[in-house]
């Protein structure tokens, strides 16, 4: 059983983002650890990037952080390996294309499988763009993650078909952020993929409370939050960890 | 390869949530491009409303004075909103419209591309909302105050760098928070496909009158065409109908700001590297982990640290070159045209006009150089008193 395959194979996945290096790379070493002993069943480590489209303010913020306090690629893949000491949780890269591309995407795959990283987000990375990571993923044994949203309709099918580890489905529209209802169109999108392919689904975008959490957790696979946790680390700085701990134990405790 | 290459630049590399629109974008300006309806109505609103054919006028008194080619300026600083920019947003505007859209966003750096897109809202009766840089509508207060006549709701935006890539960001967050009502009217030949496409055909009314133009009046194509560089989308205007014409040079003036060997620069070509951002893979000023650089111009609209996918191909074939012009020699050239023909250029313009100085006199007499005159300079007037020292405030 690969690291993906592991993460569904426990009941509902919680699956928890933090941005690398926000407020520093030791933070992020020990969120990982402490968050993977609290529940977490995969951890999405965000990559900070200058221009993060897809991002609302609050990860933007985190991002701007991370990289003023001198984080690179480079320095975060280091940390990684450190976490693989004591820890075999699995975790995720979240980037945009260009700090992967401009690092050398084959670099960068043959890193994270060096890493124990098994798997990548690139949010500006559609279907019809996955050649440009997809060859040296395959190389190098990291699953690129296809993301579905409420606007891809017919191309959810499309999408689904050729779906490796899991997918992302996009809950709402915009960019990440907390957000007080969640869509139903979710539900639904969900529905379309099971048809197409048995793949687990991981619902993200806007979810924040155990409440929205259990909700979404009945007709999905999994539940990634990001901003409520990366507030968290952004309103205790250096004393977060236990804080956000006892976040992800208590979202996680509501999806069991 | 997937759609909308030029060479290896270009793609499509956008969020999920909004592939459907620009297929659908797609799809629409296919069938459209081709409309006579369409088409009649686009041509009208050129003629008639922003007041195409733009002048091709021989500068005399500048082709004296620098003593070699004869010296034409492309006078798209006449056109109605004083910029190219109206050609691109009223193809745009009346293509929204006919795709139900309600509601137009733009980014803006200069102000022009927003004012533009202003303009065309409130012509055609759609609700409009214009992104700009906190650092640009400090800079541009006064195009600022004219998009909210007419009737815009600008947000300036404080994310960043705080100028017209920040922009961009922000509106494209917003198109993914809002899309089926709303078209972005992206005003550069940049960002996924099919934009930079829909954008050059749109500008590309500047090189079919010039070449019209320059029959007419020369009965032969000129040696150069010269046009400032950011996105480039008044360049691809200038160039696309000359690129078969291989005798005709076609330079590209790029914003190097205080020098391309300083950080203080925005010389995408002279100091970027490949890379894909803005949903296009083209040259980009970024450092070696894929972060984009923050850039410098004194011109608000060459402020940007990408070029069009179509300029970063037409540089890998050599079939364009692209030069770096700095913030003191774009100065001079704004003084410099202003007191020799009586016109005030943009900014931005000003760039291919500095390197126009440079280049004429190395060519001979019988020799005939355009440069694209993409706008118009009375919103910089107050920005160059400043940077000459002179405290006039707008």
């Amino acid at each position: 059983m690969n690291k993906l395959q592991q993460v569904f194979s426990d009941g509902k996945a919680f699956i928890p983002f933090i941005t690398a290096g926000d407020p520093s790379l030791d933070i992020t070493e020990r969120l990982v650890i402490e968050m993977a002993e609290a529940g977490a069943d995969l951890i999405e480590l965000g990559i900070p990037f200058s221009d993060p489209i897809a991002e609302g303010p609050v990860i933007q913020e985190a991002d701007y952080r991370a990289l003023s306090a001198g984080t690179t690629t480079d320095k975060i893949f280091a940390m990684v390996k450190r976490i693989r000491i004591s820890s075999t949780v699995p975790i995720a890269f979240m980037t945009y294309v260009n700090p992967i591309f401009t690092y050398g995407a084959e670099k960068f795959m043959k890193n994270c499988q060096e890493a124990g990283v098994c798997a990548v987000i690139v949010p500006d990375l559609p279907f019809e763009e996955k050649e440009e990571l997809l060859p040296f993923c395959s190389e190098y044994g990291v699953t690129l993650i296809s993301m579905i949203a409420p606007t891809s309709k017919d191309r959810i099918r499309l999408i689904a078909k050729e779906a490796e580890g899991f997918i992302y489905c996009v809950s709402s529209m915009g960019v990440t952020g907390v957000r007080k209802e969640i869509g139903n169109d979710v539900e639904e999108m969900i529905k379309i993929v099971k048809e197409v392919k048995d793949i687990p689904c991981a619902i993200g975008f806007g979810i924040s409370t155990p409440e929205q959490a259990n909700k979404v957790a009945q007709f999905s696979d999994g539940v990634i939050v990001g901003s409520a946790i990366v507030r968290i680390v952004a309103q205790y700085g250096e004393d977060c960890v236990p804080h956000v701990a006892e976040y992800v134990r208590n979202m996680k405790d509501a999806i069991r | 390869m997937s759609k909308g290459r030029f060479g290896i630049h270009g793609g499509q590399y956008i969020p999920e949530t909004l592939m459907n629109a620009v297929i659908e974008l797609e799809n629409e300006y296919n069938f459209y491009k081709n409309d006579p309806e369409f088409l009649e109505e686009f041509t009208s609103l050129l003629n008639k409303y922003a007041g195409r054919p733009s002048l091709l006028y021989y500068a005399e008194k500048m082709t004296e004075d620098l003593g070699g080619a004869k010296i034409y300026l492309k006078r798209e600083d006449l056109n109605h909103t004083g910029s190219h920019k109206i050609n691109n947003v009223l193809g745009q505007v009346l293509l929204a419209k006919r795709m139900g859209k309600t509601r137009v966003i733009a980014e803006t750096g200069a102000g022009q591309h927003g004012v533009a897109t202003a303009t065309a809202a409130a012509l055609l009766g759609l609700e409009c909302e214009i992104f700009m840089g906190k650092e640009d509508t400090d800079r541009q207060a006064l195009n600022v105050y004219r998009m909210e006549l007419l009737g815009a709701k600008v947000h300036a935006v404080t994310s960043g760098t705080q100028t017209l890539k920040d922009a961009v960001n922000e509106t494209m967050r917003e198109w993914t928070q809002r899309v089926h009502d709303t078209h972005y009217v992206l005003g550069s030949v940049m960002g996924p496909h099919p934009f930079p496409t829909i954008v050059r055909d749109f500008q590309s009314v500047i090189s079919r009158e010039i070449k019209q133009q320059m029959l007419e009046e020369e009965g032969r194509l000129p040696d150069a065409v010269l046009a400032c560089v950011g996105g480039g989308s008044n360049a691809i205007g200038s160039f696309y109908e000359f690129i078969e014409d291989k005798e005709v040079r076609l330079v590209g003036c790029e914003a190097a700001g205080h020098g391309v060997q300083t950080e203080k620069t925005a010389a995408t070509i002279a100091t970027g590297t490949l890379g894909i951002f803005h949903g296009m893979k083209s040259y980009f000023c970024q450092d070696e982990y894929g972060q984009i650089a923050p850039v410098h111009s004194i011109s608000a609209g060459l402020d940007y640290p990408g070029i069009g996918p179509e300029h970063a191909d037409l540089h890998d074939q050599g079939r364009a070159e692209y030069v770096p012009v700095t913030d003191d020699e774009a100065v001079e050239a704004f003084e410099y045209l202003s007191r020799v023909e009586g016109i005030i250029p943009a900014i931005e313009s000003a760039h291919a006009v500095a390197h126009a100085r440079k280049l004429a006199p190395a060519m001979s007499s019988d020799q005939i150089m355009v440069i694209c005159l993409s706008g118009r300079g009375d919103k910089d007037v107050a920005a160059i008193a400043r940077y000459k020292g002179v405290q006039i405030y707008e």
